[in-house]
């Protein structure tokens, strides 16, 4: 008797829709895992089953009568519980406060000995050394983790939601880790698995359902699909004509980094880019890739040696990346690229003041450079004396693109070159990297949408847990390829 | 150019009404020598805040410039008395006075500035800090009374805040100039602009090469210059010092940025806005005491008033830009 579905599901928001039709089916004491790229849907699918959001179109059953929540409380008090890839705990309370946080027991006074006794019973139970009265801010990420996952079990759970919940744990850890979902399987808990980390997918799920663009592209049992298969399903796009013919590089080396190490996030990263190069690094969020290109051009501090054009440079912050031509298009557009509060004027020019003007600023070399900047870029403002944060995110995108050339920077860094806009501004963008290219300039992207990083790029970087995993080019720099090292899948398809 | 809506003219609609106000009250409000008064009485806090412009628009707050001020003019007067056995009753050794003052601002200013944001503590809870570490320095430097400038210095520095041209006496001009400069650096400046950047997302500036930690280090410096030359042209009113020099003025001259427009949460900040706020304040004051119909000792729930009129004024104008 199947405890939680979705019935042909659809979401959107506004004007796009991101779950077409959606069937998922929980069965009690089974473990479902939902694997897809970034950006399939799996978040959202997390959202609606555990009443966070409401669906567009279609229903959830439980129980398999149609049910709507109002709140994710009320999923709770259903039965459903989900643990989120951010914790909800309150970092100044004890464990014991948050794990019964809004079930208190007592009455006017709170019977912190029973809270503490079921605290300190559920803690045992996941071999957890925790100390029920530590505060939450004292604790480690993986301690955290156990602390949600006793939570859960407190609120003895018929469903289970749980988002990547291995990705912070330790190797023990995860073992304990699958050793209570085993135990909650035993009780007849039906449990929702989302993880990037195939191997732990195949190990543990009885069903597997594969989400690619907001739909279901395959549904398997346990031991219907290997790890190269759901890698495949989870892919199997064509790269269709979007994307701007690949230019040629020159064989002068514009970039090379030694030995980079940005500490706890980069670990001894060696690369090199030539000049004309469109070079992407690919690899899943929190991989490195921002910190990455962030040590590299002063924004965090890190260690080892950049070379440009044979020099060695040292680059302790943005200005002096600035002063030897390399720039960094941050994939933060709203809270690090641009005053959204600000007209387009000020945010053009914000980070290379000094050359408008020595001590009075020159207001009309200010707008004469938007003027440019607006037919260069094709930037589309209704007003032009309109703060930033009006302007449509194409259009943002599009302005800061134009901040970032306008230190004529000869080897940029764009992080996340198109995320949040329309496809006709993409197409853009792709167009504008390709111009300079031709320029004789040099460009990193950082994508985490495969395809566009394979789309643009002569070669590709692959990062995993902050080292390169591999690097791939010409035939070999498939969507397969790039999964199977993102994730750490060893072998590779002939 | 923006266009000027009711929000932006609002501290200037309630100056102009102020001053209306005080005409139709007392006849001698718009005598030459009362405008003196008020102008003269308002440059100290006008200074000090044309400088917390800057800082709370950079998205600070300093609440020690009160008894900074005091602490400034105790050191000042002990240098001046100090060097008139040496130095003589001259421009000497107030001019020796006057740089104590001065480079003791700029150092207690960066003091804050250094504080704040090298050893990264709440702005807050630094200038709450000082506020209380100058207060108490000043009273002890003056033993719990009074430090006085010698009769003769006192004779010969009385002219800087009494003397001018005319009714334009010198702390009218100084605040002039002082709030032109303002102004020019706030609109004109890479300065101005930066603080706006930091105040308005400090995160965008990091990324945009702007050098956050100098630009907000340098906002406290500029205030404790400014909080020097005010304490130049106060000294000489007076000519002495305790530990109730400057109670409060932390708060008048953060009253003033606020109600001249500028957000208390930063990003933007409006030079002339604070000087009319600084105005707003002296004219209620002044016009308290010269009509009788309401009583001067509740010149302070007036001024309460208005700053939350303020700013509720300022938040209808955020929530209205939203839509």
């Amino acid at each position: 008797m199947t405890v939680l579905a979705l019935r042909n599901v659809s979401k959107s928001f506004g004007p796009i829709e991101v779950l077409h039709g959606v069937d998922l089916a929980l069965e009690p004491g089974e473990v479902h895992a939902l694997i897809g790229e970034n950006g399939a849907g799996k978040s959202t699918i997390m959202k609606i089953l555990g009443g966070f959001l409401d669906p567009t179109q279609g229903d959830i059953l439980l129980d398999g009568q149609p049910h709507r929540f109002s709140s994710g409380p009320q999923a709770e008090a259903t039965g459903i519980v989900v643990i989120h890839q951010e914790f909800n705990l309150a970092a100044d309370l004890s464990v014991a406060a948050n794990v019964f946080l809004g079930r208190e027991r007592g009455g006017f006074r709170l019977d912190h000995a029973s809270m503490r006794t079921e605290t300190v019973a559920l803690l045992d139970r996941l071999h957890s050394p925790i100390d029920s009265d530590a505060l939450i801010r004292d604790l480690s990420v993986p301690d955290r983790q156990m602390v949600e996952i006793a939570k859960a079990l407190s609120r003895k759970a018929r469903v289970l939601i749980m988002d990547e919940p291995s990705a912070v744990l330790t190797h023990r850890e995860v073992g304990t880790l699958y050793e209570q979902i085993d135990r909650l399987r035993g009780e007849g808990v039906a449990i929702l698995y989302c993880s990037h980390r195939l191997d732990e997918v195949a190990h543990l799920a009885d069903r597997i359902t594969v989400l690619r663009d907001g739909r279901v592209v395959r549904q398997a049992l346990r031991g219907e699909l290997d790890e190269n298969g759901m890698a495949a399903a989870m892919v199997g796009r064509e790269l269709q004509d979007f994307y701007p013919e690949k230019g040629t590089p020159d064989d002068t080396i514009a970039l090379e980094a030694v030995g980079l190490n940005v500490p706890s996030e980069v670990h001894d990263v060696s690369f090199t880019l030539r000049q004309g190069e469109v070079l992407g690094i690919a690899g899943l969020v929190g991989s490195g890739r921002t910190e990455l290109a962030e040590g590299l051009v002063g924004l965090r501090s890190a260690t080892g040696e950049i070379r440009l054009n044979g020099h060695l440079v040292t680059i302790r912050s943005l200005r002096d990346a600035f002063a030897v031509g390399l720039a960094y298009l941050t994939e933060d557009r709203k809270e690090a690229g641009l005053l959204l509060d600000k007209p387009l004027r000020e945010n053009l020019t914000l980070a290379t003041l000094e050359r408008f003007g020595k001590l009075r600023l020159d207001i009309k070399a200010e707008e004469s450079a938007l003027d440019h900047a607006t037919q260069e870029f094709d930037i589309r403002a209704p007003r032009r004396d309109m703060p930033a944060g009006k302007l449509s995110g194409g259009n943002q995108q599009k302005l800061l693109l134009a901040k970032t050339m306008l230190p004529d920077p000869r080897i940029i860094i764009i992080d996340e070159p198109t995320r949040g806009i329309d496809v006709g501004t993409k197409r853009q963008i792709y167009a504008f990297i390709r111009k300079l290219v031709d320029e004789g300039r040099s460009i990193i992207v950082i994508s985490s949408e495969m395809t566009e990083v394979i789309g643009l790029s002569n070669r590709v970087l692959v990062m995993r847990e902050g080292h390169i995993a591999g690097e791939l080019s010409g035939a070999r720099l498939t969507e397969e390829n790039i999964v199977r090292l993102a994730m750490g899948v060893s072998s590779e398809a002939a | 150019m923006k266009r000027l809506d009711l929000h932006t003219l609002g501290p200037i609609v309630a100056l102009i009404a102020l001053v209306i106000l005080g005409a139709m009250l007392n006849s001698s409000f718009l005598a030459p020598a009362n405008i003196t008064n008020v102008l003269a009485r308002s440059a100290f806090i006008g200074m000090i805040a044309v400088g917390m412009t800057f800082v709370i628009t950079a998205g600070g707050l300093d609440l020690s410039v009160g008894s900074m001020a005091a602490f400034l003019a105790g050191v000042a007067i002990i240098a001046m008395n100090a060097a008139l056995p040496s130095l003589g009753a001259n421009w000497g050794t107030i001019i020796l006075g006057m740089i104590v003052a001065i480079i003791g601002g700029l150092s207690a200013g960066w003091l804050n500035g250094a504080l704040i944001t090298k050893a990264r503590i709440e702005p807050f809870i630094v200038t709450l800090g000082t506020m209380g570490i100058f207060r108490s320095l000043v009273t002890w430097l003056a033993d719990g009374g009074t430090l006085s400038l010698q009769s003769e210095l006192r004779t010969l520095y009385r002219p800087v805040y009494y003397g001018g041209f005319g009714w334009i006496t010198w702390p009218i001009i100084t605040f002039a100039v002082v709030a032109i400069i303002g102004e020019w650096m706030m609109r004109h400046s890479r300065f101005g602009r930066h603080v706006e950047a930091i105040g308005s997302n400090e995160r965008v500036a990091r990324y945009s090469a702007i050098d956050v930690n100098r630009v907000k280090l340098m906002t406290y410096v500029l205030l404790g210059l400014l909080v020097g030359l005010a304490v130049v042209l106060y000294v000489p009113r007076l000519g002495s010092a305790s530990g109730s020099t400057g109670v409060l003025w932390e708060l008048e001259a953060i009253a003033a940025v606020i109600i001249g427009g500028t957000a208390l949460k930063g990003g933007t900040g409006r030079v002339w806005g604070t000087v009319v706020g600084v105005l707003i304040l002296s004219l209620i004051d002044n016009i308290l005491n010269l009509a009788d119909l309401v009583s001067p000792y509740l010149n302070g729930a007036i001024q309460g008033v208005i700053i939350v009129l303020a700013v509720v004024l300022q938040r209808e104008k955020s929530t209205a830009d939203e839509r």
